[in-house]
């Protein structure tokens, strides 16, 4: 029996389970949920006496030991001393090709984001890319990206990295680098693996019963609503705010 | 070198057709010196990105400065996207040099170290090849099968950021910012707005010295206190968000850009 938690809890938790075992993750300055993850292992491992997890939160003064200016996020990544990345998308396509850069033709796209950002390197050489959007819809999960960003497979270049997961607001994917398909592993409290099909805009594997994505423990969320909410705090206000309403809502 | 001049001094240094180098958000950006320039009305900037920009760069293009576009990304951060960049993609108002962060990077290095080129890991089978047709694919010379891209040097004719300080000698603190040190030494002039002067040679001690630009990099410094506002400063002030997300709703419409940018120009005049 588990306690009750709110899906953004499970996805933090989720996120922790996904980075387990590694020693230095990067996140981005605008992606709460990834680095409430991050912060979780990093508190499950002190607490356990497991190795130390380093998180780097870009653009942060308080979480980013990095002295060399922005390029060094970039060579650190390159000298394989990055585990874990996130990276998410305007639109991800079955074979985990992601587009940062607009919807339509480019380049006068009829919908643009921002850019790709470092996409189309870190994508490449951080061994566990972490794909994550929270919105689960067709909208962003397509047959076919409008614009590569960064292809989720390469042939015939020394790429040591890319994805490793791709985790929504609804479910937990797997990626077969090889097959270049993602596989459902498990659906979320509340959706159900047709959700999943019904919003999903490309073809994947599923087995015929899927589970559950694995609820948090006691412990875990105990963690998540004193010590985690309370880091987040510095580098992310705003979140934690709402994690604490969601809570007091909830309670 | 490192001449202390007014900021309609500083400004001038941009002139019509140059390539600018501006600073990602985090690393201090020259507001007020962007209000001084766009009063100047400089026409078809190629503004070089270090290597996203934010309100800066949507304010230059929303103005009609800007013709060549060369940037990983263009965001207005919590505020959401950037509407006037968002607005010139859809009418095709500038050429666009979409990037990606490292190679930002790699092309300045490269104009840093003087020379041509610099090889880059990723990028190959992503469609940013497909317009960026200066870059390369060349085979390691060193390796058999390992084809990989190349990035040309990029020499700014101008870059300019905003710090807390500099001295009186023209040296500017620039903390552990490297990027701005790596912008500077790859551009053929450099100017700088400041929060304040110091009577002190920032070279004096090993400790502040570490976290210096030389003078000798640096063309001008003008003084302008809180000159990355509405953006923050490292170390000095956080960016005022509360302000930026007016600006974000206002530049959603060509009239309500305007309208910003009358109170911004005006504020920064007053300030003068």
């Amino acid at each position: 029996m588990s306690a009750d938690y709110s899906n953004r809890e499970l996805i933090i938790a989720t996120v922790a389970d996904l980075l387990d075992g590694v020693r230095h993750v990067a996140v981005g300055a605008s992606s709460p949920m990834p680095a409430a993850g991050a912060m979780l292992l990093r508190a499950r491992n002190e607490l356990a006496k497991k190795q130390r997890v380093r998180i780097s939160i870009l653009g942060s003064e308080e979480h980013n030991f990095f002295t060399n200016g922005g390029v060094e996020l970039f060579d650190c990544t390159a000298q394989g001393r990055v585990d874990a990345f996130f990276l998410g998308g305007g639109q991800i396509d079955g074979e985990a090709n992601i587009n940062l850069v607009g919807a339509g033709p480019y380049p006068q796209s009829d919908v643009r984001w921002p850019g790709c950002f470092g996409s189309a390197f870190m994508y490449y050489l951080v061994p566990r890319v972490i794909l994550f959007r929270e919105e689960h819809s067709s909208r962003v999960f397509v047959p076919k990206v409008d614009y590569i960003s960064a292809p989720g497979v390469s042939d015939g270049i020394v790429r040591p990295g890319g994805p490793h997961a791709m985790l929504t607001g609804m479910c937990l994917f797997s990626f077969d680098k090889e097959r270049k398909r993602f596989a459902l592993k498990s659906v979320h409290r509340g959706f159900t693996a047709r959700d999943v099909r019904e919003n999903t805009g490309f073809d994947y594997d599923a087995p015929d019963i899927v589970p559950e994505t694995k609820a948090p423990d006691a412990a875990t969320l105990e963690l998540l609503r004193g010590r985690i909410t309370e880091e987040l705090s510095e580098s992310y206000p705003s979140f934690a705010d709402m994690l604490r309403a969601e809570r007091k809502a909830a309670a | 070198m490192g001449e202390i001049v007014s900021l309609e001094e500083l400004a001038a240094e941009v002139t019509p057709g140059c390539k600018l180098a501006v600073p990602a958000d985090y690393c201090g950006v020259a507001m007020a010196a962007t209000a001084a320039i766009i009063a100047n009305r400089p026409k078809d900037l190629h503004v070089v990105c270090v290597p996203v920009t934010g309100m800066q760069g949507d304010m230059l293009i929303g103005e009609g400065l800007v013709g060549v576009l060369e940037t990983s990304a263009v965001t207005l951060g919590e505020a959401g996207g950037a509407p006037r960049f968002q607005d010139g993609v859809r009418k095709g108002a500038f050429k666009l040099m979409d990037a990606t962060c490292p190679a930002v990077h790699s092309g300045l290095i490269a104009a840093q170290k003087g020379v041509p080129f610099l090889p880059i890991r990723g990028i190959i089978g992503s469609d940013l090849l497909k317009t960026r047709t200066d870059w390369k694919i060349i085979d390691n010379p060193f390796q058999k099968g390992d084809p990989i891209i190349v990035v040309p040097a990029i020499q700014p004719d101008v870059a300019i950021f905003h710090a807390p300080e500099a001295d009186r000698f023209g040296n500017v603190r620039i903390g552990r910012r490297r990027e701005l040190v790596t912008m500077a030494q790859a551009a053929k002039a450099t100017i700088v707005t400041v929060e304040r002067i110091s009577e002190t040679s920032l070279l004096a001690s090993e400790d502040s010295a570490a976290g210096v630009l030389p003078a000798l990099y640096v063309t001008k410094i003008a003084v302008a206190p809180r000159g990355a506002w509405p953006l923050g400063l490292w170390g000095e002030y956080a960016v005022d968000s509360a302000e930026v997300a007016r600006y974000a709703a206002m530049a959603k419409t060509p009239e309500g850009f305007a309208a910003y940018m009358d109170g911004f120009s005006r504020r920064f005049r007053e300030a003068a």
